[in-house]
């Protein structure tokens, strides 16, 4: 119901929303929980466990009953809290955890069934048999308790991540956070004011109370106006904290104004903060008594909220249940606008409360009687016996709870203080954190300015500055005066934790049954988990707990408060990392050149390389690749090869270096020689392969695979830095520099001479020959090295010059009956070579295995050397490089699959080994693989069983050498 | 043959306006890394000073004189640029041309930093990082030099291969926050 003069929403624009279908409007300024209750709809969702109606209980983000899904399709977003939604024309709600229908909802049927869904009840009914538990249990429970959903389909709204630093970050901006704020920037502190509202203002936007003599909510606004204008203060409104976290650094969400065309919905930040002041206020807790979720019974602070804020109440008939002075205000606001109290009821036998309403002292609601559309009537328990009172509405207050829980993020366990019945944060729970206002218990305005003013000197003092001493502004200072009431004694289920369904009994019931640690009791009944992690319900269940199990609270003590304080969209946190954002896309200099000849790219690292260049009338990917095979062999081909690591080493000491993380012996390569490298890991496996250049007499530049580049920088530095850090040398990648082209085939020396400005031949430039050269007006470095065992070369350009020259290579070649290859070809000719891959040195696989021990260099140390003797890394025994023909001479090999002796079977117990490349060669006319395989130099021409367990393969093959092409090199020299 | 074209790293790309905020591909001129060998710092910023007037920078630090720029990128090395280096250097460090290595963006606009404060984990306040401060860091998920220029512009060097996804990264924080701040 929309009462006429109260509330700070704009009446003169009217937003439409639908519900579950139905149309409603609200106004500008309204939530989406406001709305309702002007709608008179009380009715918001089923509850987790029980599909028990549930209305709302609060205002605020602790919101554990009113969670609805917002629009439709895609970017539907389930889980949203209704009191947080800012009402938008247009608005798609829908109800959750219900079928078929909120008001008709089938799974109503668990809550007839409570008796036997009590505390622990999976672990008891469901124990036997086992297999049922995954198939059929779990999935049932799954399905009949829970939240919303998602919709299945890739989110496509935008989110954002963002970092900020800041001298002070002041979490909540009440009048503690607004007071903190502006004293520490006038100290000069650079601060930052995170609230999770709309505006600032905390509870003063909720109350009916002046502040300086203005209405409280003008003087925040005024302070609001202040802050945003100061030149040192940042204010993040609907910006709720989430976490704390070391170093300063908390967590924050940012819900982004509804309506901003192609903004984000949300950003997650990260701030990083010298000194943090927590003026995170207080929640409000409800008292325990039967049928208390009724829809209608709300929190007494959540009703003056709804009255002060948005103008609405939600009933006609209301009554008010407290146990302090606070829960009286609620009754004399309701009053004062017009709205029918039908009862004050104070637990508190001395309790003085003053107005034109029936008054109960020393009683207590014991039971709140209705059906799903909310509570008709509530029954009391007074000194004179009980009755029952018809009303449309319960507003409730059991006290308030210092709203703590991020100084408790890091582990550290609250104080009690028996004189307000409540938690209050300790000192140094959070370092550089300092608890102010209500979230340290102080309830009243005055001392929460205060307290924000003291906090702020504290700050600004520990951190150098003056901090001012002017005037507190006048604000009411009542005494709180609370007699603690946890729950009402009495038949039926009294509810303590909304959301996840617990109750007083389900808490004495784990006491009972032994979980009487606050830990054990928290894990049997599910109490304080999940999204809400207790806010309204952690202090009375181990209050109750602390009942059952004859101890005190402080003893008893809290659960621990985990972070977020409030659910943070996984794609906040990811923002900027969905689909393609996963991972920056590294293109060569050629890919706009491979695209626009139709070639399909495939990932290396994070690189692009282009698969194969299809032409007219090749129908699949192996036609491609057997033409650009044979182009190689017989014509000429151009490969990029600019993915390679290159590095750059260079100074005095840099030969020796190298000797040392290669196997091999590098210082004695001459300038302008190039020569193959291995390089072993410290626990004596390959690393990584490549070549060495000796550009001049302390300048190298070494390639590494393009998978370990970055891996095999790592090494170096880490290499250089600690092992090794008085040889004189420097490293720099210069991968990205240059441009590299393979020019492989036959005809790859006219090709290039064509091009060269001075031409080269075998005399001036020999295999493993390099230097530098001059084309097309630029400087380039000629490297003749090849990994298509084909007389080839490598030339580099400078990378502005990479696409012009590829071009202009292909088209050469293509002139010469050859042209461009990819990566399926590049793969077939080195298979063909018996060339190794990271295929085949995958991390586990020594010199030795490979065949390359003899490179090892015995006449000096290098990484590795020393741990590749171990014994079991050398021998028959070890597992080693071999090639395998199928016997058939046609049937595909399977990289993956293992191999076995013929007549074995084919178990893992008498595998020998497995298949690591697989191809079709076409030089060959049969399918090749290499592989590892026991023993397996000495096994060439025997026969062993290949079989491909998953994809249901088994060949017979033949065990060859690992080079099958021109095993003497003859290609390369000629 | 014809001489071979150079194409830069963010040709087709660059530059993009979006809100108040400009991004733009600049030329930095020639890029060189200078990596002192042992013993021969003091030396080597002789003849930085000698040829350009710059001596070598303090790590987080640039400066400039005369259109040439000398920035702090990592442990021992620094990165100048504008000028061919002096023969000089190479007695005292190694040095590679880097100029083909890296896309060099300038990001410009009041209050720039709220578009990098999406992407770079640095406190960029100009309080804290003043013109002429220098970092490497990260670009979402991108390596890059991250200098202050002025009050309102940075100079980001990335990796020429990543230029496509370095220049969607600040693309999208840049719209995202226009839209958000209604610019």
């Amino acid at each position: 119901m929309r009462i006429n003069g109260r509330g700070r929403v704009d009446r003169g624009r009217a937003l439409s929303f639908t519900f579950d279908g139905r149309r409603y409007s609200g106004f500008a300024g309204d939530t989406l929980a406001s709305a309702l209750v002007a709608n008179d709809v009380k009715l918001l969702g089923r509850s987790f466990k029980y599909h028990r109606p549930r209305g709302l209980l609060t205002a605020g983000s602790e919101e554990p009953n009113a969670l609805v899904t917002l629009g439709a399709g895609a970017a539907s977003e389930p889980n949203a809290r209704a009191t947080m939604v800012e009402l938008r024309d247009g608005l798609q709600v829908r109800s959750q955890n219900r079928w078929p229908s909120l008001d008709w909802d089938l799974l109503a049927l668990n809550d007839l069934a409570a008796p036997f869904l009590g505390a622990g009840f999976y672990y008891k009914t469901f124990m036997w048999p086992r297999a049922f538990w995954e198939k059929l249990y779990e999935p049932a429970i799954r399905r009949a308790a829970g939240l919303g959903a998602l919709s299945g389909k890739s989110n496509p709204d935008r989110y954002e991540k963002a970092f900020a630093f800041c001298d002070l970050l002041v979490i909540g901006g009440g009048p503690t956070g607004m007071m903190a704020a502006h004293r520490a920037a006038e100290a000069g502190l650079d601060v930052i004011l995170c609230d999770e509202g709309t505006v600032l203002g905390g509870r003063l936007l909720s109350e009916d109370e002046t502040v300086d003599g203005q209405p409280g909510a003008d003087w925040a606004a005024a302070m609001q106006r202040d802050l945003a204008a100061h030149p040192k203060v940042r204010v993040m409104t609907r910006t709720t904290v989430t976490g704390a976290y070391d170093q300063g650094t908390f967590g924050a969400l940012e819900r982004i104004v509804p309506d901003a065309e192609g903004a984000p919905l949300e950003c997650f930040w990260r701030i990083v903060a010298k000194r943090s002041i927590l003026a995170a206020g207080a929640l409000e807790r409800p008292v325990a008594f039967a049928g208390n979720d009724r829809p209608g019974i709300l929190l007494a602070g959540a009703m003056r909220a709804y009255l002060h804020r948005w103008g609405v109440v939600p009933g006609r008939r209301v009554a008010v249940f407290g146990n302090t002075d606070d829960a009286h205000r609620t009754a004399r606001d309701l009053a004062a606008a017009g709205v029918h109290v039908a009862a004050v009821i104070d637990s508190r036998t001395d309790a003085k409360v003053q107005g034109d309403f029936p008054v109960y002292t020393g009683a207590q609601v014991c039971r709140g009687a209705g059906g799903r559309d909310g509570v008709e009537a509530i029954r009391i328990r007074t000194p004179r016996g009980e009755e029952s009172i018809a009303v449309d509405a319960l507003a409730v207050s059991g006290g308030w709870n210092p709203s703590l829980h991020l100084a408790c993020h890091m582990n550290g366990r609250p104080d009690w203080r028996e004189d307000i019945a409540a938690f209050v944060p300790r000192d140094g729970m959070v370092p550089g954190m300092t608890a102010a206002g209500a979230c340290a218990g102080a309830f009243s305005t005055h001392g929460c300015l205060s307290a924000g003013a003291a906090a702020a000197a504290l700050v600004a003092r520990d951190l150098g500055r003056t901090p001012s001493d002017a005037a507190l502004p006048e604000a009411e200072d009542a005494p709180y005066r609370i007699k603690a009431l946890w729950a009402v004694p009495g038949r039926g289920r009294a509810w303590l934790d909304f959301q996840n369904d617990v109750t007083v009994k389900d808490v004495v019931q784990a006491a009972q049954e032994n979980f009487r640690s606050v830990e054990h009791m928290k894990r049997y009944t599910t109490q304080g988990m999940a999204p809400d992690q207790g806010k309204s319900s952690n202090v009375a269940a181990l209050a109750v707990l602390a009942d059952a199990t004859g101890r005190g609270i402080p003893e008893t003590g809290t659960t621990t408060f985990r972070p977020p304080f409030v659910p943070v969209s996984i794609a906040a946190m990811g923002a900027g990392a969905q689909g393609m954002g996963f991972a920056p896309r590294r293109r060569t200099t050629s890919d706009a050149a491979a695209r626009a000849r139709g070639a399909p790219m495939i990932e290396a690292g994070l690189w692009y390389r282009a698969s194969y260049f299809p032409q007219a009338g090749e129908a699949t990917w192996r036609q491609s690749c057997d033409r650009e095979v044979g182009m190689v062999r017989n014509h000429v081909g151009i490969c990029d090869v600019s993915t390679l690591g290159k590095i750059d080493l260079q100074g005095p000491d840099a030969a020796d270096f190298l000797d040392l993380v290669y196997t091999n012996r590098m210082s004695t390569l001459k300038p302008g020689r190039v020569r193959y490298g291995l390089m072993l890991r410290e626990d004596g496996h390959v690393m990584d392969d490549g070549t060495c250049a000796r550009l001049g007499e302390g300048h190298f530049v070494i390639t590494t695979t393009t998978a370990a580049a970055g891996a095999v920088m790592k090494h170096l530095e880490f290499v250089h830095q600690c092992l090794v850090p008085h040889l004189d040398l420097a490293m720099i990648s210069v991968t990205e520099s240059w441009a590299q082209f393979a020019v492989a085939g036959p005809k790859s020396r006219d090709l290039l001479n064509g091009l060269l400005e001075t031409p080269v031949d075998d005399a001036s430039f020999p295999f493993m020959a390099c230097g530098p050269v001059r084309l097309g007006g630029v400087a380039a470095r000629l490297f003749r090295i090849s990994f298509s065992g084909e007389h080839a070369y490598e030339i580099a350009v400078p990378a502005r010059y990479g696409a012009s020259l590829f071009d202009l290579l292909v088209a050469r070649a293509e002139a010469m009956g050859g042209g461009a290859y990819g990566m399926e070809a590049l793969n077939v000719l080195r298979l063909e070579k018996g060339h190794i891959t990271h295929a085949e040195i995958h991390g586990r696989t020594t010199a030795f295995d490979i065949g390359m021990d003899r490179m090892v260099s015995a006449a000096k140390e290098c990484i590795g050397k020393t741990m590749a003797a171990r014994p079991g890394l050398v021998g028959p025994e070890r597992e080693q490089l071999v090639g395998l023909a199928p016997q058939d001479g046609r049937s595909a090999l399977l990289p993956g699959a293992f191999l076995f002796a013929p007549d074995d079977k084919a178990e893992r117990a008498a595998a020998q080994g497995y298949v690591t490349s697989a191809g079709y060669s076409p030089t060959l006319g049969a399918p090749l693989a290499l592989g590892f395989l026991r023993d397996g130099r000495a096994r060439q021409g025997e026969v062993v069983k290949m079989v491909d367990h998953l994809r249901g393969a088994e060949v017979l093959c033949t065990v060859t050498d690992s080079v099958r092409v021109d095993p003497e090199g003859g290609r390369l020299r000629g | 043959m014809g001489e071979l074209e150079a194409r830069s790293p963010c040709d087709v790309l660059l530059p993009i306006t979006r809100g108040g905020w400009t991004l733009s591909e600049v030329d930095t001129g020639r890029i060189t890394s200078i990596a002192p060998f042992a013993g021969q710092e003091a030396a080597l910023s002789g003849a930085l000073q000698t040829a350009y007037g710059l001596g070598f920078p303090e790590p987080g630090h640039s400066a400039e004189a005369d259109g040439a720029r000398i920035l702090w990128s990592g442990r021992r090395q620094a990165f100048l640029l504008g000028p061919e280096p002096d023969a000089a250097l190479a007695r005292h460090a190694a040095v590679t041309d880097q100029s083909d290595g890296w896309a060099a963006l300038h990001l410009s606009g009041a209050g720039c930093e709220a578009v990098l404060a999406r992407l770079v984990p640095l406190d960029l306040r100009a309080e804290v990082f003043a013109p002429g401060c220098t970092a490497r860091s990260l670009l979402q998920h991108c390596h890059v030099s991250v200098t202050r220029l002025d009050d309102t512009g940075f100079l980001i060097l990335g990796y020429r291969s990543m230029a496509g996804t370095l220049v969607h990264e600040l693309d999208t924080a840049m719209s995202s926050l226009a839209a958000r701040s209604g610019a």
